[in-house]
């Protein structure tokens, strides 16, 4: 059945097809669609499961959390300060191992307040053992929240599936809503009694500090734990390229952890997240039909970092541009910092232009994309690692605003 | 009020096995004791950081029944009464209606940081029992000042010469405030009473609220031998009166306290003996406002209310 829908109700409809058992959320700019129409399909009778109005995120993820320790399938959504205030949550359904799929709606956090996109929210949680997808569409948001279970509950980790906040939360699509019969092919019914590295998964009892000889605070006990959660997400790859797979057999679409469109022949590779991907392929499509040779990655996945799927197609070009909606304050873009790391790997030296773009919902235009791949195309080397891509215009008053490049 | 109540009903086998890491002296154990003896082994317990939880997972697990661990999960702070609404739900939608969920929270998890996940669970009715043991501070941290703390009482962030100047929160009106089924006040040394209220909570379904004090000589400053007899005086000066509430607005008091001046209570406790007559006034104008209207509400109760 394909619907116009928006993002938000692309990832409702996702849940919806998932059939969890317990859903949560709290309502949050601009994320309160996704709550609104799971409890339209709750009251409708079309949610099998239970719709639960909490008092604040932390409960939303904890009520959740509570109920996936039962061994339930479970949803749950937030966005922003929403999901800064999961923080403490996040970390320890990681560390419990629990397959929690969550949707958030990127925004970035106040002071000042923005309601707009930013990638910075989902971001700053890149430590807490969560996996995360990012989509470009409304339709790969709908199939990715189905991927998103499958892979967590056979890897027993949590994941978030990361949707563009007003570009895609509030954009209608047509989207194909597959049947219940044909997701259900795909996702079995979760049975959480399986298996994990370090012994079986039993109900309840599962939290770390309890297993492995029920050393509370010892710090071996903790260091064996994380030895074993890092050698989970290690192996996380060959599970999502496999759903993937599968997915596509079944459905006919696929999203790659790392996408690349025109690369085969391209010196200038053009990196980017999200919904600004679909402005990148227009831009490289009008720059190939110029004679230029550039492609584009698209970086679906950002936890556990694809570090070799990132080598394969990036190491040795001769410029890899980052445009990204994100910035590390005093540093630089994050998905600049982790895909110039997975390059230097061996310290082959692999040129990298990090362009901080579209913060706070700015617009990342195609004249933008192209300033930026055209300026990297002049540039003999990258000078700085903060290059400002359609910053508004500033007054000139020190050293930094002299030197820092900017591109209008 | 007088109600046809099903005779108290206990396992005499024990649930806390040593060793276990409860200070000597502690109250806690034997709450924990007393609460799972007629509880059962059907049980979920949800720990948020505190006395407990360390204490009955370290060195070892010592909450063990007929050879079996007893289910505890070491929540984040805030979220004891958040977990066990998720996981009750979760238990309710795999068909398994019988096992008790229970959050055993400290005041530090109840009071101040947990408010709004109790007070959550509480609006929701969430089928859960929510225990609080109230040794009024953060004593597993080593004293801190909670919002449990009574007015003139020293911890070591009220060190002398700044006793605490706010009066204890009164979380039993807050609780009742939600018209919750059932919350009720227990004390440690009147193992009858906290049992039978105990029954009587795990009779019932919905939210209930168990308050239970638990003197800490190492917090509170008094010789190991004596919690019994703190938590007594405790009931018997008023300072914690014993009484239940049900649907917030029948309040019946379970036990008449002897009236006791305060004195008594305090002179015991290292963590009062700096106060001067005066403010020991006017701590008992305090506990004596508590108990009159404590009195006037359990006097004018209107019968059960909303869910009903």
């Amino acid at each position: 059945m394909i619907k116009v829908i928006t993002g938000n109700e692309a990832a409702a409809y996702g849940a919806l097809l998932s059939q969890p058992e317990v859903v949560c959320a709290y309502p949050i700019t601009p994320q309160s669609q996704i709550p609104e129409k799971i409890s339209e399909f709750y009251a409708q009778g079309l949610l099998k499961g239970k719709f639960i109005n909490v008092e604040s995120e932390m409960a939303a993820l904890g009520y959740v959390t509570g109920a996936s320790l039962c061994g339930v399938r479970v949803f749950t959504a937030t966005s922003s300060q929403g999901l800064a205030w999961m923080h403490e949550g996040l970390h320890w359904a990681a560390g419990a191992r629990l397959p929690i799929v969550m949707a958030n709606v990127n925004r970035p956090f106040g002071a000042p307040w923005n309601l707009t996109c930013d990638h910075i929210d989902s971001l700053a949680q890149r430590d807490t053992g969560w996996m995360q997808f990012y989509c470009e569409s409304n339709q790969e948001i709908l199939d990715t929240i189905i991927q998103a279970y499958r892979i967590a509950e056979q890897v027993s980790l949590p994941a978030m599936v990361c949707l563009d906040g007003v570009y895609l939360s509030y954009l209608s699509e047509s989207v194909n809503i597959p049947d219940q019969a044909k997701v259900d092919e795909y996702l079995p019914p979760y049975d959480p009694q399986f298996e994990i590295p370090g012994g079986t998964w039993k109900l309840v009892d599962i939290h770390p500090p309890m297993k492995g000889g029920y050393d509370l605070f010892s710090p071996t006990g903790f260091m064996g734990d994380r030895y074993e959660l890092h050698k989970l997400e290690s192996r996380c790859l060959e599970t999502v390229v496999k759903a993937d797979k599968e997915f596509y057999e079944l459905f006919g679409r696929s999203y790659p952890p790392v996408e690349e469109y025109k690369c085969d022949d391209a010196d200038v590779v053009v990196v980017c997240v999200g919904s600004a991907v679909g402005t990148c392929r227009h831009v490289i499509n009008s720059l190939r039909n110029r004679g230029q040779k550039v492609g584009l990655v698209k970086m679906k996945m950002f936890r556990p970092f694809p570090k070799d799927l990132v080598r394969k197609v990036l190491l040795g070009r001769r410029k890899v541009v980052i445009i990204e909606r994100d910035l590390s304050p005093g540093q630089c873009g994050i998905f600049f910092q982790e895909i110039k790391w997975a390059l230097n790997i061996d310290y082959k030296f692999t040129p990298v232009y990090g362009f901080v773009s579209g913060l706070g919902g700015a617009d990342i235009t195609a004249t933008l994309i192209e300033k930026a791949i055209l300026y990297t195309i002049e540039q003999e080397l990258p000078e700085q690692e903060v290059i400002w891509l359609g910053l508004e215009e500033k007054k000139i008053s020190d050293d930094y605003d002299r030197n820092a490049i900017k591109i209008h | 009020m007088t109600t046809t109540e099903m005779p108290l009903r206990y396992t005499k086998e024990e649930y806390i096995q040593p060793p276990h890491g409860f200070c000597p002296g502690c109250s806690i154990p034997s709450a924990l004791r007393w609460f799972l003896k007629v509880v059962g082994d059907k049980v979920i317990l949800l720990m948020p950081p505190g006395c407990a939880s360390p204490s009955v997972l370290f060195p070892k697990r010592s909450l063990i029944y007929q050879g079996r661990y007893i289910k505890v999960v070491a929540t984040p702070f805030g979220s004891a009464a958040i977990f066990a609404g998720g996981l009750k739900s979760a238990l309710i939608a795999r068909g398994d209606t019988e096992t008790q969920v229970v959050a055993w929270a400290g005041d530090g998890a109840t009071f101040d940081i947990g408010l709004a996940g109790v007070s959550g669970a509480a609006e929701r009715n969430d089928d859960i029992i929510y225990v609080c043991y109230d040794n009024e501070a953060y004593q597993n941290t080593g004293n801190q000042r909670s919002s449990a703390t009574p007015w003139g009482g020293t911890t070591t962030t009220n060190p002398l010469p700044n006793p605490k100047m706010e009066h204890k929160k009164d979380i039993m009106s807050i609780i009742a405030a939600h018209r919750i089924p059932y919350a009720a006040t227990l004390s440690t040394a009147y193992p009858d009473d906290f049992m039978r209220k105990v029954q009587k909570a795990k009779g019932i379904s919905g939210f209930r609220f168990l308050h239970i004090l638990t003197p800490c000589p190492a917090g509170w400053r008094f010789p190991l031998e004596l919690g019994v007899k703190v938590a007594r005086l405790a009931v018997e000066t008023k300072v914690f009166p014993l009484f239940e509430v049900e649907y917030g607005d029948t309040i019946t008091i379970a036990k008449e306290p002897k009236g006791l001046p305060i004195e008594e209570y305090l002179r015991v406790q290292g963590r009062y003996r700096h106060l001067a007559q005066e403010q020991i006034n006017v701590l008992q104008s305090e506990v004596n406002k508590r108990w009159d209207r404590l009195q006037y509400l359990a006097k004018y109760s209107l019968g059960k209310g909303c869910f009903v």
